[in-house]
């Protein structure tokens, strides 16, 4: 067991006391979106109600405290992932508008024809498509590096796959259905030795286990607000400062020229050359109350207590009968996709629903995966820190009963 | 187990989940295949037409229980029926899965075994799946169509 306060922690959640169809609610879909502390909530209320302005543009009062919150905002997220400057920090979307800003400005300047963007088969349908879209206007090729049937992606397919032509390689840091942790680092060394840079979506790796970007040595890191207890419809986009001086804008508009006449423009320096129109201010700043709020707990505590609650969930899903776990890599945290021998994925997820217990069913945004998976779907529970060992023994206990309904 | 999902999986349903009738191809029918990207689910609707009246339904694929057990009830209702018959029963299940939750039930024998659906708005496109392919055959000749 790890030291981790998780139920002083729960209290800090409100809407973990929920009831849902008369039960309490056991929350075990943290892989599409995770729960607000008391604390990110308070603090966009907070930012409504006593610094609400446009940003980077009056000289009144309320102006410069939105754009103190906003900067601070990025500024704490610079720390939280280690980057060497704010500056490395774009506030986007998501993890989608990351990649595909990328994708974009980075691979429109890097991509020509004949070229080659490596992708893993285990990504998110977020990873796959900007890239095929980007090769289809460049003339270039998106090739796929395969996994084991464990699902594991290992560095060293990876650098059969590299050639002379790689340009990018981009990869999840975490597995959204396998929940294996990717070798990153060695992914990274052996992409630069070839010259390509990596992009690595992190959406489900950042609150779940410490993410140093200059450690991993990644060009790009892209994560998303929600997934790590933030607000939604903000996301975060890291870039080393030398990519994104070279870059092109993505969008167009106010807020990202130096100057503007109908003779020419010239753009923004980085971030803000990247944030055309007025920013999600609310969801920077809420994002950075996620981040002070994570920074209170050691993030090995973290990783620590999920561990413990992955092998717990493994092992007692071993002893449902008909039941097959999807994805035992070496290295996974707290995604525990499974099948139930003649149930569909679905059926499985009303029938937990019903008792409180929230999953998800289908592919998960992972067609591809689930073609090589030789799936139609797959059921997920999927952890955060504040999930509990009886949460997933309710979970467990339930889904002998479902096979038994349906047998 | 809630009353409401025993409502959702009467008996009927999870025999014919089990069981399910009509499950073969029909070389000379017509075809079209109802998808739902969102789960993988893939079920083919074949329809044999003679003289606007259906002589044979059935179907093949993947789908949940709710999904399967209604392609196999469509696949029994809809036999010896004109198409305009088809027409009006498809429009009558489809106004009882949207229903609101405690809307009197249609009489539309083992068909009402998917009532409870409406108590569900996630299943209602399970249910719907088989029943908008074979519209897709019924007004287009076939094709494929998709709930998203």
């Amino acid at each position: 067991m790890s030291r981790l306060d998780v139920a002083a922690l729960r209290e800090e959640f409100p809407i973990l006391a929920a009831e849902v169809h008369g039960a309490p609610l056991v929350y075990l879909d943290n892989a599409a979106t995770t729960q607000k502390p008391q604390a990110v909530i308070d603090r966009v209320a907070r930012y409504y109600t006593e610094e609400n302005a446009n940003v980077h543009r009056a000289v009144h009062a309320l102006a410069e405290r939105a754009t103190d919150a906003y900067e601070h905002a990025r500024a704490t997220v610079a720390r939280f992932f280690n980057a060497a400057h704010p500056h490395e920090i774009v506030f986007v979307r998501g993890t989608t508008e990351a990649i595909n800003l990328v994708a974009d400005s980075f691979g429109g300047l890097h991509v020509h024809a004949g070229d080659e963007v490596l992708v893993s088969v285990m990504e998110h349908h977020s990873n796959i498509v900007p890239w095929q879209v980007l090769c289809a206007r460049a003339g270039a090729n998106l090739r796929v590096v395969s996994m084991t049937d464990e699902g594991e992606l290992r560095a060293s397919d990876v650098a059969d796959a590299l050639t002379a032509r790689t340009r990018i390689v981009s990869i999840a840091h975490v597995s959204n259905v396998l929940g294996s942790v990717n070798p990153v680092r060695d992914i990274v060394r052996l992409a630069h030795e070839r010259g390509a840079a990596v992009i690595v979506d992190g959406a489900q790796a950042a609150g779940h286990l410490p993410v140093d970007v200059q450690a991993l040595g990644c060009d790009f890191y892209a994560a998303s607000g929600h997934k790590m207890f933030g607000p939604t419809g903000i996301g975060v986009l890291y870039g080393r400062a030398e990519h994104l001086e070279s870059m092109p804008p993505y969008q167009s508009g106010g807020g990202m020229v130096g100057s503007v006449s109908f003779e020419g423009t010239s753009y923004a320096p980085p971030p803000y050359r990247f944030e055309a129109g007025t920013p999600d201010v609310a969801g920077a700043v809420g994002l950075a109350a996620a981040v002070a709020f994570l920074e209170r707990i050691d993030p090995a505590e973290i990783e620590a207590h999920e561990a413990d609650l992955c092998a717990h969930a493994a092992a007692a899903l071993g002893t449902v009968r008909g039941l097959r776990l999807v994805g035992t890599a070496p290295r996974r945290i707290g995604v525990l996709s499974f099948v139930l021998e003649g149930v569909h994925p679905h059926d499985v997820a009303t029938m937990l629903d019903r008792i409180g217990v929230a999953i998800r069913a289908g592919h998960h945004c992972c067609q591809p995966l689930m073609d090589r998976l030789a799936l139609p779907g797959t059921a997920r529970a999927s952890i955060a820190f504040y999930n509990t060992r009886e949460e997933i023994d309710t979970f467990v206990a339930a889904l002998a009963g479902v096979r038994e309904f349906f047998a | 187990v809630s009353r409401e999902l025993e409502d959702l999986y009467r008996d009927v349903i999870l025999d014919h989940h089990k069981r399910p009738r009509n499950f073969r191809v029909i070389g000379s029918a017509q075809t079209a295949e109802g998808r739902n990207p969102l789960c993988g689910d893939r079920l083919t609707v074949y329809l044999q037409v003679e003289d606007a009246r259906v002589t044979d339904a059935s179907f093949q694929g993947y789908g949940c229980a709710i999904a399967t057990a209604s392609a196999s009830l469509m696949t029994e209702a809809v036999r010896g029926k004109t198409i305009a018959e088809v027409d009006a029963l498809a429009a009558r299940f489809h106004g009882m899965v949207v229903a609101a939750h405690d809307a009197p039930l249609p009489a539309l024998g083992e068909l009402a075994a998917l009532g409870g659906v409406r108590r569900f708005p996630a299943r209602v496109k399970c249910a719907s799946l088989p029943w908008r392919a074979l519209l897709a055959i019924v007004s287009a000749g076939g094709g494929l169509v998709s709930t998203e």
